[in-house]
């Protein structure tokens, strides 16, 4: 199992914390959370190591657009970066209702 | 001598009993027998082999369809009888291979009749029976959830062919894609996948951990030794509550489950809220 | 615009199968009145998974929810499926234990308090193998206090059915619920053919999984309550009027004299057709068995 932190610079406050998604075959659950400060932090864990450069990849494109203030937790069991990100959007679509 | 041999069962209940056949009309492969443990009258069940029994999967020391029923039926017995007097102890003795895999077993609810065993036992428990599990062989799966596992009280002996887990080696080995010695080696470190039944005693289950030289070929002295420990846990049992909260109050539960007791800490706190 | 021959039913259908655990959960509840305790956030998870490199799920596979059912309080505790296939580890089956507990608790003080168990499960979760076993004898302890106060009604819709350990827990419930599709049995076609053979059991064939172990199958030989259509006002439905109900005079897995007798009189010395056996094993119910 492999743990990643990636950080990102964030300008807008969020109200409320979201959860979506599985920790199955193919899937994964993101936790987001309102933090304090203007920065954005990720924390990841997945079952299938040696990806750090696609998590990256992922996420710099996803916090290309999103600027959160936010602390989000990932626990991943295999999934495709397209399935990474529908999640993420999943989960900012839910804490921004 | 850590395979199941379907010795000690026969062997522990003719020391305790000093019977060796079924009660009239039940299978061979369950034997039922009452007995006086020091100033208690306790009832013994056994599941043992019977080669001929009615069931081709049930045939040598599993827990099947027939046993489970039968064993529900002499537990039922004793609380009935019971109603109005004073509790008496029910004693497992357990060595079980497994429970029995067939198509039979699944068609006609083998689920439910473990699930009958269990019910006889956990209600002899709520009404006040001292229900004690002396496991002195395997204790495996489903056949122990089945006969013994909602004793008040687990005894083991501390031997080798002494087993409790949830699926024997060969089958988990096989179902987690390891080999057999992986498997051990993980039960080194992860204390609840050991297959030694000293790691077992570390998660807080057991009342006592019992040494017996030869646990197949005992000798008088510690039969008594064995007698004297099943009284001493009786009486723990009269003193304490029905339920089965000792399995995570004992010192070594604190230790090993403290995710179990944060859970119940936090759910109860959060019981209430708004 | 053309219907294809499909009926309105079909389109209508709000499948309660393709819901995750919470989803289900939340359904179940009298709009409004559900919470979840001890969810993803309280962060309570195996200990035991991130130490053989599996990753945890924060609520460990398992979702407790608080609320009201028909009026009535009620608990609902779901596990999750596609989480290690709903096996029941350490934190999951203590999450169960604890709300059941509870629940009996608030029976005591006069507070009439059901529970509904969602069971989706190959049973222990082998990684936790002896806290995973030791905790379903405590779920089955929980379910025996509390089932003497109110219903403890369990609920298998599918894909992955009740299986292993936790099918005791389904034995001893006040009610059991399922759909077509769920399955509920101690053992699996998979692990019955590497015991004893495919003669035995033939893992690969799925008319005859469903055929024993099958939603249909359990109804129609007095094992399963209520046989629901995949749809879930169907299913809400069927718990609510379950929860009203109350508990049952006896419960199944007390009927003995009735079910050691159906076995007894089996003729043991053939395989029998699923079929022929809904009226196979009633054939020699006594008078006073029948009720």
């Amino acid at each position: 199992m492999e743990q990643i932190e990636l950080t990102y610079p964030a300008s807008r406050n969020v109200n409320k914390k979201a959860h979506v998604g599985v920790v199955g075959s193919g899937d994964l659950e993101v936790l987001l959370e309102p933090a304090e400060g203007e920065v954005a932090r990720v924390f990841i864990r997945t079952s299938v190591d040696g990806f750090r450069d696609t998590w990256k990849a992922v996420l710099d494109r996803f916090f290309a657009k999103y600027d959160g203030a936010v602390r989000i937790e990932i626990n991943d069991a295999g999934a495709t970066p397209g399935v990474v990100h529908l999640r993420l959007e999943q989960a900012v679509e839910v804490s921004e209702r | 001598m850590s395979e199941y041999s379907g010795v000690r069962g026969t062997v522990w209940f003719h020391a305790f009993t000093g019977q060796s056949s079924p009660m009239h009309g039940d299978p061979k492969s369950v034997l039922t027998g009452d007995a006086s443990l020091s100033n208690e009258h306790a009832r013994f069940l056994c599941v043992v082999p019977d080669p001929h029994g009615r069931f081709p999967c049930a045939r040598h020391g599993e827990v099947g369809l027939e046993e489970a029923f039968t064993l529900a039926a002499r537990v039922r017995e004793v609380i009935e009888h019971d109603k109005n007097t004073i509790k008496r102890p029910i004693v497992a003795i357990v060595d079980v291979k497994s429970q029995a895999y067939g198509r039979r077993e699944e068609t006609a609810a083998i689920f439910l009749a473990a699930a009958a065993a269990a019910d006889a036992y956990g209600s002899a428990r709520l009404a006040g029976h001292p229900v004690i599990a002396l496991v002195v062989g395997h204790a495996l799966s489903g056949a122990f959830l089945t006969h013994g596992y909602q004793a008040n009280r687990i005894l083991a002996f501390d031997d080798d062919g002494v087993m409790i887990h949830a699926m024997h080696k060969e089958a988990a080995a096989r179902v987690t894609r390891r080999s057999v010695g992986e498997l051990e080696k993980l039960g080194k470190e992860i204390a609840p996948m050991s297959y030694d039944i000293r790691d077992y005693a570390k998660l807080g289950l057991l009342y006592k951990l019992l040494h017996v030289e030869n646990p197949e070929k005992p000798s008088q002295q510690e039969i008594r030794n064995v007698q004297n420990e099943l009284v001493a846990a009786i009486a723990d049992a009269r003193s304490g509550p029905v339920d089965l909260r000792n399995r995570l109050e004992s010192a070594a539960a604190r230790e090993t489950r403290k995710a179990s007791l944060l859970v119940r800490t936090r759910l109860e706190a959060q019981w209430l809220e708004k | 615009m053309s219907s294809k021959g499909y009926s309105p039913d079909f389109f209508d259908r709000q499948s309660f199968i393709e819901l995750d655990a919470r989803e289900r959960a939340k359904a179940l509840f009298d709009e409004g009145t559900s919470r979840e305790l001890v969810g993803p956030f309280d962060r309570v998870e195996s200990p035991w998974l991130p130490m053989q490199g599996v990753t945890p799920q924060e609520d460990d596979g398992c979702v407790v929810m608080k609320g009201k059912i028909a009026g009535q309080a009620a608990v609902v505790v779901a596990l999750e499926g596609a989480f290690q296939g709903g096996s029941v580890g350490e934190v999951s089956g203590a999450k169960m234990t604890a709300a059941l507990d509870l629940a009996c608790a608030d029976n005591e003080k006069g507070i009439r308090t059901s529970a509904v168990i969602l069971l989706e499960t190959g049973g222990v979760r082998l990684q936790e193998a002896n806290l995973g076993l030791a905790v379903i004898a405590e779920i089955m302890a929980s379910i025996l206090a509390l089932r003497k106060y109110a219903p403890v009604i369990c609920l298998t819709a599918g894909t992955v059915g009740c299986f292993g350990g936790m099918s005791l827990a389904a034995g001893l419930a006040s009610y059991v619920v399922m759909t077509r599709e769920a399955r509920l049995g101690m053992n699996g076609p998979e692990v019955i053919e590497q015991e004893n053979g495919s003669e035995e059991f033939d893992s690969s064939d799925r008319a005859l999984i469903w055929a024993i172990h099958g939603g249909e199958q359990r109804y129609a030989t007095g094992l399963a309550d209520a046989l629901v259509g995949d749809d879930t006002p169907q299913v809400a439905n069927a718990i609510r009027l379950l929860v009203s109900k109350g508990i049952p005079p006896v419960h199944r897995s007390s009927q003995v004299a009735l079910y050691r007798n159906r076995i007894a009189k089996l003729d043991t010395s053939q395989q029998w057709d699923p079929k022929e056996f809904r009226t196979l094993w009633i054939t020699n119910d006594s008078n006073e068995d029948k009720r």
